[in-house]
């Protein structure tokens, strides 16, 4: 038996502990805003938070984050509030096409935030590249950022 | 009278500057390398286990994260990471793209290589571009070298995990060809026989 705590939820699992953090999320709690794009850590649809720090659950087995606190993107907003400033800065920037390299992009961003109140456009760079987007939408993706930057630091 | 005086103090500062000098020398040669089982220099063969060390050194699976760049390199032609990686503050990566967020402790059925603390050399101890010699003159400084005295070089060198990936570094990557054991007994040599570096 595995132990986690997911979006503040604490949790028991059986499952194999080789198996992906993802397939645990999706398949075995229903939790499928986060999505699978590769399987193999190169276009970070599958980012979530392992204790606040932007990781690929596609690549990390259960056993590796056994005790630590996930959170995903059915998580992001605080408790209380009904979106993250990323969220909304999504929302006000127009920022989704298709959708779906957008939970990855959401929680790479909220991560980039909590570390960067502030992000140059470098920063972005570097924090984002991982990040793949087939509609390109990148360059509102970084005005998102900016956004959420200025929600933030309102509230 | 003035002048003798003069004379002989400017003469005393010479003698004591030149045994200060004598001294640092002295000191700095032992140092550098006093071979730790007491054995005599043997610059020869000290200079040739270390022609072989480096051989490992800039093998592919070391280099790319010894580097002098900020960022790591990738694959046996050594190009620059994937998806803009960067070395970032700490050489552990840029906020929200650290290394951590793809490289696990143990290398993944999917491919992606592991080992704990995974992340880049830091700067200090980048070794591109250098020849043998300032690659040993770099081992050897403990300014440089993370501080480590030749004992501890030698003991990160044996078993450090993340090293040791080198020859275990999964999916299709080639391990260091030379046995980590053949290794490890290179660089008892390299020290034990002076720790002497290659000529430039």
């Amino acid at each position: 038996m595995i132990s986690l705590s997911i979006n503040g939820t604490e949790h028991r699992l059986d499952v194999n502990p080789h198996t992906p953090l993802l397939w645990v999320l999706r398949d075995h709690l229903g939790l499928t805003g986060t999505k699978f794009g590769c399987g193999m850590a190169l276009c970070g649809a599958c980012t979530v938070h392992v204790d606040g720090e932007a990781v690929r659950s596609c690549s990390a087995p259960i056993a590796s984050v056994e005790g630590k606190k996930i959170l995903t993107i059915e998580g992001l907003a605080d408790a209380g509030k009904p979106l993250h400033p990323v969220q909304q800065a999504w929302i006000d920037k127009d920022v989704v096409q298709c959708g779906y390299c957008h939970s990855g992009q959401i929680m790479s961003a909220a991560a980039l935030l909590a570390k960067r109140p502030n992000p140059t456009d470098a920063d972005i760079d570097e924090a984002m590249s991982g990040n793949i987007c087939r509609c390109g939408t990148y360059e509102r993706i970084r005005a998102g950022i900016h956004r959420a930057a200025e929600l933030a630091a309102k509230s | 009278m003035r002048r003798a005086k003069y004379f002989w103090l400017g003469g005393a500062v010479t003698v004591f500057s030149g045994i200060a000098t004598l001294a640092g020398l002295l000191l700095s040669i032992a140092n550098a390398a006093t071979p730790s089982s007491g054995a005599a220099v043997d610059s020869a063969r000290s200079q040739e286990a270390f022609r072989q060390i480096a051989t490992v050194l800039r093998n592919p699976r070391c280099m790319n994260c010894h580097t002098a760049t900020q960022f790591p390199r990738q694959g046996n032609e050594r190009r620059r990471h994937d998806m803009m990686v960067m070395r970032g503050p700490d050489g552990h990566g840029a906020p929200a793209m650290r290394c951590l967020s793809c490289h696990q402790n143990i290398n993944q059925e999917n491919g992606v290589p592991g080992a704990p603390n995974w992340g880049l050399a830091p700067l200090s101890m980048a070794w591109e571009g250098l020849d043998d010699h300032q690659l040993a003159e770099m081992l050897k400084d403990p300014a440089r070298n993370g501080k480590r005295s030749l004992e501890q070089l030698h003991e990160h060198m044996a078993h450090d995990e993340l090293v040791g990936w080198g020859w275990h570094p999964g999916g299709a990557r080639e391990p260091i060809a030379m046995p980590r054991a053949e290794f490890e007994k290179l660089v008892r040599d390299w020290i034990d026989s002076g720790a002497v570096s290659p000529p430039r």
